[in-house]
């Protein structure tokens, strides 16, 4: 497999990211999210390119984890939570009528700040999750375990739990559950994966092993990945887009972002004068 | 206090009067901070040992008191007529079984059912108006529960049955479930949830596989002392299940259970129904006691005790 010679080649060190395409894969336009009364993102506009790494950066509470949420409609799911405007995904809006927010989350990964494996099923089990719910579309136990396989070489995690597969997710170290709920996301193949400050509750070498294998994704996938961690976003990603108040202040390429950026709040909130 | 602190040839100076004092008041303030650390500790354990006194005490006095009247017969053979030597309570014991059955069999899922509901959907009207109904019907007199089974199953029927007392323990048995599993669900965190809608699970699959699966050891922990309640009920069945002299597995007749035959034992003036009231008493602990073990077995975390 090509899985081996990727997983071995992560390293932060890749000198080029892989060519972004530069076709866009979700697209973002107008988009409003309210809590009740509260209005938590507010007439958003954002598009993200397809095999590239977008990061959200922002003070904590602009609303960066809020938006991000939008994008596989995980929104909605929170009571009194309701979100307007439009949401692309390779040219169809997840949120236009008949839309089911069941077969959009199928395509578009998530993975959270805490690791969240289930407790009463096996490592494979947890990697094979996604799968159970594709009905008639299910692979057999022999593809199940083929993919499975994938999936944790893919999150990095094959060699460290190949002989324990039957053994529950919970006996992983916190690194490993994290690498474990990215296999999980993986496994159905999905093009778009959202990571939710991934690494927030990780030690540092854990969360070096999780950013290498963000950027390794990128390359045939979209990853958008919120974080409040600057460095963080400087080292994975293409794309910064800057969050404050529910507000989209500015979005460019990282690189740009953090040299020159245009707006004074961003070059404010980067060079650490608040958040 | 050790020679190493103090440096050769240099001697600590002699304590004043004042340090004295204060030295004096303060050990004394140790010792009696030690001396009620102590009797509080005492306390305690003797409140502790209180609390289970009595289960000790139950089982002592009734393997003394049943123990000569357990035999092989007590489980094979029927009650024998009054100064009939021998005799047992096969038909009681499996009586109770069948009641417990009837009971689990409806309660259960009933129950377990209705307090995913309460926790899936918690701030709806008629969870509310549910919620309010099993706390009250949790303290609901058992025998009131056998007033209205025989008025709702045995009246219209005209004689009594095991189903109508299956029942009648089903209805005492659902609150209890409904919420204890209402609280363990509760208690499965959100994020787990979360974690499964964003796989793609739909709701309903998200809540029985994710959610009620996690919950599982607790539901059933609460179900057990639920069975455990329900299984020595007496007052429920005395217009229900009302007894049976003869033996019968039918579900539409009138059926034994251990805890009315005891009842009408330990009422008797006959000495050996007296001795094999109490030998029915504990054959009825040891069943709940059987209950618990196998569920506690059943629900043992198949990762060796890792996953709870």
């Amino acid at each position: 497999m090509t899985d081996d010679a990727r997983v071995s080649a992560a390293a932060v060190t890749t000198a080029a990211p892989a060519a972004a395409s530069g076709r866009v894969r979700v697209d973002a336009r107008e988009l409003n999210a309210y809590f009740g009364e509260v209005h938590a993102i507010k007439n958003v506009a954002l598009a993200f390119q397809d095999r590239s790494v977008t990061a959200i950066i922002g003070p904590s509470g602009c609303g960066k984890s809020t938006f991000l949420r939008c994008l596989n409609r995980m929104h909605e799911t929170v009571p009194g939570a309701r979100v307007t405007g439009t949401v692309l995904l390779d040219g169809t809006d997840i949120y236009a009528k008949g839309s089911n927010p069941i077969r959009v989350r199928r395509h578009i990964g998530m993975v959270f700040q805490r690791p969240t494996p289930f407790p009463t099923m096996s490592i494979r089990d947890n990697v094979a999750a996604g799968l159970r719910t594709l009905g008639d579309a299910r692979p057999s136990r022999s593809e199940t375990d083929a993919i499975v396989e994938r999936a944790l070489r893919r999150a990095a995690l094959w060699d460290e739990v190949a002989d324990r597969l039957n053994t529950s997710a919970l006996g992983l170290s916190g690194g490993q559950q994290q690498r474990l709920c990215i296999a999980r996301a993986l496994a159905t193949e999905p093009g778009v994966l959202l990571l939710d400050e991934p690494t927030a509750s990780l030690d540092p070498l854990s969360a070096q092993r999780v950013e290498e294998l963000i950027y390794e994704l990128r390359r045939d996938m979209t990853v958008v990945i919120v974080t409040h961690n600057m460095q963080q976003a400087a080292r994975v990603s293409e794309t910064t887009a800057f969050f404050l108040s529910g507000e989209l202040i500015e979005a460019a390429p990282t690189q740009r972002m953090f040299t020159t950026p245009s707006d004074p709040r961003t070059e404010a909130y980067i060079t650490g004068r608040f958040g | 206090m050790s020679a190493t602190v103090a440096p050769p040839g240099k001697h600590r100076p002699r304590p004043s009067q004042r340090q004295r004092v204060f030295a004096e008041r303060t050990r004394r303030r140790v010792r009696r901070r030690q001396w009620t650390n102590t009797a509080m500790v005492a306390v305690l354990s003797g409140a502790a040992v209180v609390a289970t006194l009595p289960l000790l005490l139950i089982l002592f006095h009734l393997v003394r008191e049943g123990a000569s009247a357990l035999s092989l017969d007590f489980f094979t053979q029927m009650p024998k007529p009054v100064g009939e030597a021998g005799g047992g309570l096969a038909n009681a014991i499996v009586g109770t079984l069948i009641l417990i059955g009837i009971a689990t069999g409806i309660g259960l899922p009933v129950g377990v059912g209705a307090g995913l509901y309460l926790a899936e959907y918690r701030s709806s009207p008629l969870a509310t108006a549910v919620r309010f109904l099993s706390d009250v019907l949790n303290g609901l007199p058992s025998i009131v529960m056998g007033i209205f089974a025989w008025q709702f199953l045995v009246r219209p029927v005209g004689h009594f049955s095991a189903l109508a007392g299956g029942v009648a323990l089903a209805a005492m048995m659902v609150p209890m479930v409904t919420r204890t599993t209402e609280e363990m669900v509760r208690i499965v965190p959100v994020a787990l949830r979360e974690a499964a809608l964003a796989l793609g699970y739909p709701r309903w699959r998200t809540s029985l596989t994710i959610v009620l699966r996690t919950a599982t050891a607790g539901i059933v922990t609460g179900a057990l002392v639920a069975i455990a309640r329900i299984a020595g009920e007496t007052a429920p069945l005395l217009f229900t299940a009302f007894g049976n002299q003869f033996w019968s597995v039918k579900l539409t007749e009138p059926v034994a259970a251990l805890p009315l035959q005891i009842f009408n034992y330990a009422v008797s003036p006959y000495d050996e129904w007296h001795a094999l009231a109490w030998a029915g008493s504990l054959v009825l602990i040891f069943i709940v006691f059987v209950i618990s073990l196998a569920a506690r077995f059943a629900t043992r975390s198949r990762f060796g005790g890792m996953g709870d």
